[in-house]
């Protein structure tokens, strides 16, 4: 089916999908892996319905899945490619977003 | 340029979208700021971009779409500004940072506060491990993304939202492990009378219920400790209560034990707050017009008092009626009346659920020492107890300059009702001693790269 959402090898999604997304499946990256999610939908549902969480963050590089999911607990901010930072449950996906999540990437 | 006196309103969810209209209506042009990228708030939360096979329990898309398309309806008579990010606020500007990246500031002669309210949590052992959300941050994912926040959900805490939001994912298709709830079914029979104030409300408490138990989800009530499990990751939560300890698997937990209204503007206003002793916590003074003792300052919605999303439309727009009255604009006292009554009866129906439900301070009090209470700071209840005893301050903001608990990104949003509890208890004083821990702006964390078209700062 054209709308579920694609784990990337290896890995797995956290969070799972029960209804129809409407939005049109749009290209983005993790770390560089290709993946897709629906367009319109905030970054944390298409991080996390393919990935666990989102790695191991400071300050106490604990791993984060979010928490509030109403951009007040600020446990989400995930870094971009393009250096920005954001807030991944109150950012709308945009297709060919590059998220980094690797702290060992070195354009960290 | 008009000269019209400049109305503000933070926040459009459906307190600030009630009054928004209302103040078109009454000939002015408020300025709308939301941090979302849409209208609707937490209750009218959009995008609603996915579809469900049945119809969820309490949500009706069609009519958050109404609500919703009706407020879009009037941006041409508003200035609207969606994704805006209200930074800090004195008694006659207000600072925010916009959807360009830009702070910007803006004059206010009436400034109306709906910011809404965010599910309160109890530091429990293993709370900070992936997988655990909030009861909102499960109904959001729900929802607003169609997905659960798990393939196993426990459900934990206290309130109709528990309820709610377990009764929805099981419509959904969703598979719950537990549903617990640290009140007593008992505890439910005097809050009756309260409760019959609003039969449709109690009428869809009671289908939640029912639901939860038709598909013979594990109950448990007067539930007395919860520790999840995991290591970096929820597999299991184990609670206690009468007929003993068990354990549940699960890979996600959504938690709450009701709602905190988000007072931070208030509070920078200088808008005193009193401690309401049976919730244990501090909330802005207001009367149910929405006026606060500051003049011109008004606040509306659960940002104010947690009454609910009907209550807060209803306070919305008797906030706005207010700000027209104090601006000796013709209103019209039958609706004023008739809001009041309607407002007069969901405070019942809200004082009937904090009997049913009421907040589990024991619970919260014997957070052990171990545990996380500030996650962003990763700061534990014996780090704030010792530094109590060791310094012989209780004062929540002394604890926090002593501790860094509430220092952290989200600025003691989570933590501060259960660190002033803690505080309090390692001192052996009273609850109210331990105060609250103060607003700071920035109220919210901005990009370094955030421009600032401010250029005479106080001017
Ligand atoms: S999950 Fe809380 S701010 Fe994003």
């Amino acid at each position: 089916m054209e709308d579920l959402d694609d784990p990337i090898d290896g890995a797995h999604g956290r969070w799972v999908r029960l209804a129809r997304a409407r939005g049109e499946s749009v290209p983005f990256t993790i770390d560089g892996i290709p993946v897709r999610g629906h367009a319109g939908q905030m970054l944390i549902a298409a991080i996390l319905a393919v990935r666990p969480d989102f790695g191991c963050l400071p300050p106490d590089r604990r791993s984060r899945a979010g928490f509030c999911l109403i951009g007040l607990c600020q446990d989400c901010w995930v870094r971009l490619a393009d250096g920005r930072r954001v807030r991944a449950c109150t950012t709308p996906l945009e297709a060919g977003m590059a998220v980094r999540l690797d702290p060992s990437d070195e354009s960290w | 340029m008009s000269s019209d006196p400049l109305v503000v309103i933070v926040g459009a969810g459906p307190a600030g979208m009630a009054a928004a209209r209302t103040l078109v209506e009454g000939g002015l042009r408020p300025l709308v700021l939301e941090k979302g990228p849409t209208p609707g708030g937490r209750l009218w939360q959009r995008p609603a971009t996915v579809d469900f096979e049945r119809r969820l329990p309490g949500h009706d898309p069609d009519r958050a779409e109404r609500g919703v398309s009706d407020f879009l309806g009037i941006v041409d008579r508003i200035d609207w500004y969606p994704g805006t990010t209200v930074l800090d606020a004195t008694r006659d500007r207000l600072w925010a940072l916009g959807s360009d990246g830009v702070i910007d500031q803006t004059p206010w002669d009436a400034l109306l506060v709906a910011t809404g309210a965010l599910d309160r949590v109890v530091p429990l052992p293993g709370w900070t491990l992936a997988g655990v959300y909030t009861l909102g941050g499960a109904q959001a994912a729900l929802k607003v993304h169609g997905c659960a926040v798990g393939r196993r959900v426990a459900f934990l805490g206290t309130g109709p939202l528990l309820w709610l939001a377990a009764a929805q994912h099981l419509a959904a298709g969703a598979e719950v492990a537990l549903v617990a709830d640290t009140s007593h079914r008992l505890g439910a029979l005097p809050a009756l009378p309260d409760l019959l104030s609003d039969p449709q409300r109690l009428a869809l408490g009671l289908a939640c219920f029912r639901i939860v138990r038709r598909a013979g989800v594990p109950i448990r009530l007067g539930v007395r400790a919860a520790i999840v499990e995991g290591n970096e990751t929820v597999r299991a939560i184990s609670v206690e209560s009468r007929g003993g300890r068990r354990h549940f698997t699960c890979d996600a937990v959504a938690m709450g034990f009701g709602l905190v209204p988000q007072t931070q503007l208030l509070d920078l206003l200088d808008v005193p707050f009193d401690l309401v002793p049976t919730s244990g916590l501090w909330l802005p003074r207001t009367d149910r017009s929405g006026r606060t003792p500051v003049p011109r300052v008004y606040a509306a919605g659960d940002g104010a008092r947690v009454l609910g999303g009907d209550a807060a439309r209803l306070s919305g727009e008797r906030a706005a009626l207010a700000i027209l009255e104090d601006l000796g604009r013709p209103t019209d006292p039958e609706r004023v009346a008739r809001l009041e009554r309607e407002l007069a009866r969901q405070e019942r129906f809200a004082r009937g659920l904090a009997r049913a439900f009421p907040f589990p301070a024991e619970l919260e009090a014997r957070t052990d020492d171990d545990t996380v209470v500030c996650r962003c700071e990763g700061v534990t209840a014996g780090a704030i107890a010792s530094a109590v005893r060791t310094f012989g301050r209780h004062d929540v903001n002394a604890v926090k300059a002593l501790t860094r608990c509430g220092m952290g990104r989200c600025q003691g949003r989570l933590c501060g009702p259960a660190a002033a509890r803690i505080a309090a208890r390692a001192a052996g004083v009273p609850l109210g001693e331990a105060g609250r821990l103060r607003a700071q702006p920035p109220i919210e964390p901005l990009p370094a790269r955030a421009r600032c078209m401010v250029t005479e700062p106080n001017g």
